[in-house]
């Protein structure tokens, strides 16, 4: 199916980035945007823009129908969702098969599997790829002999969770009827499903994740791995590939779990299948799969020089996988970082507003994904990314030392940024040596509030 | 009527701004074949991933913000009726039925003016002001933006 025209279900860097790739291979884009975002980058840059809706993206990003209503009044092919708002919601994916568009990702069949966390750790073990000690739990008495059998710390994850929302931590089991009330209960109101499930709580944990492809038919490839472990409350902030330190043959076994794993969906489109390394144990669990294209995934196509937009657009107009896993070879070492509009000195509170001044970084190995430029405002109704910068180098070092480069030669000015504790956590030595595990940020800002009352009592 | 030289500059500057990369055009005897300097990107070929450079400042130069184009008022003082959905938009309860208002038409805040159908879904716009009807500016059947200005009246006095 000829594929001319794609409508954007998405805002900022995403939507640039999507809009980039469409220009190359001579698609037209339409923008559906809310009013906030009529004057941004991508909004400039799509051949045509509609607006869906008010700034609030209940009222916008997030309408099922009125995106798939701009997508038949404007005569697109396709839609291409992006990441967050609606590019994981079975409904979106489903509307788009009813009415004859074409949906850039998975089927709503495949959204479903792997959205429900529970059904996903069951596809996981079905598929013979290792989960976390654990399982489904209906009741407080049924949760205590789980517990018992699988040993404090624990964690109740939501079933209708995610990307680290709806989990609590358990230490010690007489507290585990109260936190399990209290999990399920709170499960309830913001997912609208109690229903929780126990895990053993990995205590050095790496996140480590596997971008794949799939043609929807069964073939599947995987495009290496990414290591996500610096993060602040379920929140990446700096992501590398390779995940540095990663023996051989334990980094092939992830990456054949995640193939098993897509592989028996016959997943389609592009993915991502996230999982703990338990340092402690040697072993790696699948912790949840990402149905959509992420963030972080330039620093995949710095490494491979493949671009995932146009392999997905390729997959959803029906010419299949063009990739052969034996030709994906991947070079050298790349970084990025995400610059959020959120201020670090007052525990990383978003500070929307007026950029008066926005100077990036280029040159040789880097690359900024970005729609922030001079001037542009920052609504108060959206996430506070603004950038990412990626690098790419020959090795981990000169990565690195690339990075400190590239964010020397960021400037902003108007909001307050983390791009000085970018530096920070760049000069850290711990970080430097590589490899650290999911707790190394909080303990990193730990560190460094110590540090701070210590010389203002100095 | 055949092209002179002025269509067929108007034509590729028509093409420079779109992003189509090649035109056939044939109309009275004359065919018309443009093509844009740069190949066609192979199908069958994975493109390379985007260059590590600044996405915002380079190869994508932003055309100048377009505004939408709104026809100005035809005299002072008029009020917009904007559309508060996206959505097609009918000026009639039914194909082959009167629309709901014609120019002229005394109105009332609640008078229905439309039906903006959101994937099947139909709901009633309604003038929001008193006074008189003196412009439509969207068409039956069209897609209506978020905001977009669909009738304009002269306020009741």
């Amino acid at each position: 199916m000829a594929i001319r025209r794609i409508l954007i279900a998405n805002r900022g860097e995403i939507a640039l980035r999507v809009i980039r790739t469409c220009k190359k291979l001579g698609i037209e884009t339409v923008l559906a945007s809310s009013e906030a975002d009529l004057d941004s980058l991508p909004a400039r840059l799509a051949n045509r823009t509609v607006c869906i809706g008010p700034a609030r993206p209940s009222e916008s990003y997030l309408k099922v129908e009125t995106i798939v209503q701009a997508a038949l009044g404007v005569q697109a092919d396709a839609i291409h969702p992006g990441y967050g708002f609606l590019s994981e919601r079975p409904a979106l994916a489903r509307v788009c098969e009813q009415e004859g568009v074409i949906f850039i990702g998975p089927t709503a069949a495949q959204i479903e599997a792997v959205g429900d966390k529970l059904r996903a750790r069951a596809e996981a073990e079905a598929a013979g790829v290792p989960t976390a000690p654990g399982g489904a739990v209906e009741n407080v008495n049924e949760a205590l002999v789980l517990a018992r059998e699988i040993g404090p710390p624990l964690l109740i994850k939501a079933v209708g969770g995610g990307g680290g929302r709806g989990m609590k931590r358990v230490d010690r089991l007489e507290d585990l009827p109260s936190a399990m009330d209290l999990a399920a209960a709170e499960a309830g109101a913001a997912f609208g499903d109690a229903r929780v499930y126990l895990e053993r709580f990995v205590a050095r944990g790496r996140h480590v994740e596997v971008q794949i492809l799939g043609d929807g038919k069964g073939r599947i490839v995987h495009l290496g791995e990414r290591d996500c472990s610096v993060q602040r409350r379920y929140q990446k902030l700096i992501e590398e590939t390779p995940a540095p330190g990663l023996p051989t043959e334990f980094r092939q076994r992830i990456h054949h779990a995640a193939l098993q794993f897509t592989g028996r969906l016959s997943y389609r489109s592009a993915g991502t299948v996230e999982f703990l390394v338990d340092l402690d144990r040697d072993a790696f669990y699948f912790l949840e799969m990402n149905a959509r294209i992420q963030v972080e995934h330039p620093i995949t196509e710095a490494v491979t020089g493949i671009d995932i937009v146009a392999e997905q657009i390729a997959v959803a107009r029906g010419d299949g996988l063009r990739l052969q896993q034996q030709n994906i070879l991947r070079d050298g070492c790349a970084i990025e970082c995400r610059i959020n509009a959120e201020d670090p000195a007052r525990d990383f509170h978003p500070s929307p507003g007026t950029v008066r001044r926005a100077d990036w970084p280029s040159g040789e190995g880097v690359r900024v994904d970005t729609h922030i430029v001079s001037g542009v405002r920052i609504p108060p109704f959206y996430d506070s990314l603004m950038a990412k910068i990626i690098v790419h180098a020959a090795d981990r070092a000169s990565a690195l030392e690339r990075m400190r480069q590239a964010l020397a030669a960021t400037h902003i000015e108007g909001v307050a940024t983390n791009v000085a504790f970018h530096q920070q956590v760049l000069a850290d030595p711990e970080f430097q040596q590589g490899g650290v595990d999911t707790s190394y940020l909080p303990r990193f800002l730990e560190k460094r509030r110590a540090v701070r009352e210590a010389h203002a009592h100095g | 009527m055949t092209l002179t030289a002025k269509d067929v500059a108007e034509i590729l500057r028509l093409l420079e701004s779109s992003s189509f990369d090649s035109l056939s055009l044939e109309m009275n005897g004359v065919k018309l074949n443009l093509q844009r300097g740069s190949a066609a990107v192979a199908r069958d070929t994975p493109l390379p991933a985007p260059a590590l450079k600044n996405a915002a400042e380079t190869e994508l130069q932003p055309a100048p913000a377009a505004p939408r184009v709104v026809k100005p008022p035809s005299e002072p003082g008029l009020k917009d009726i904007a559309s508060p959905l996206l959505g097609i938009f009918y000026r009639a309860p039914k194909p082959g039925e009167p629309p709901f208002v014609e120019i002229g038409a005394e109105m009332e805040k609640e008078t229905v003016i439309g039906i903006i159908e959101v994937m099947k879904l139909m709901n009633s716009v309604r003038a929001g002001f008193d006074g008189e009807l003196v412009e439509i500016l969207v068409e039956n059947g069209a897609l209506v933006e978020y905001g977009e200005v669909l009738m304009r009246v002269r306020p009741g006095s």
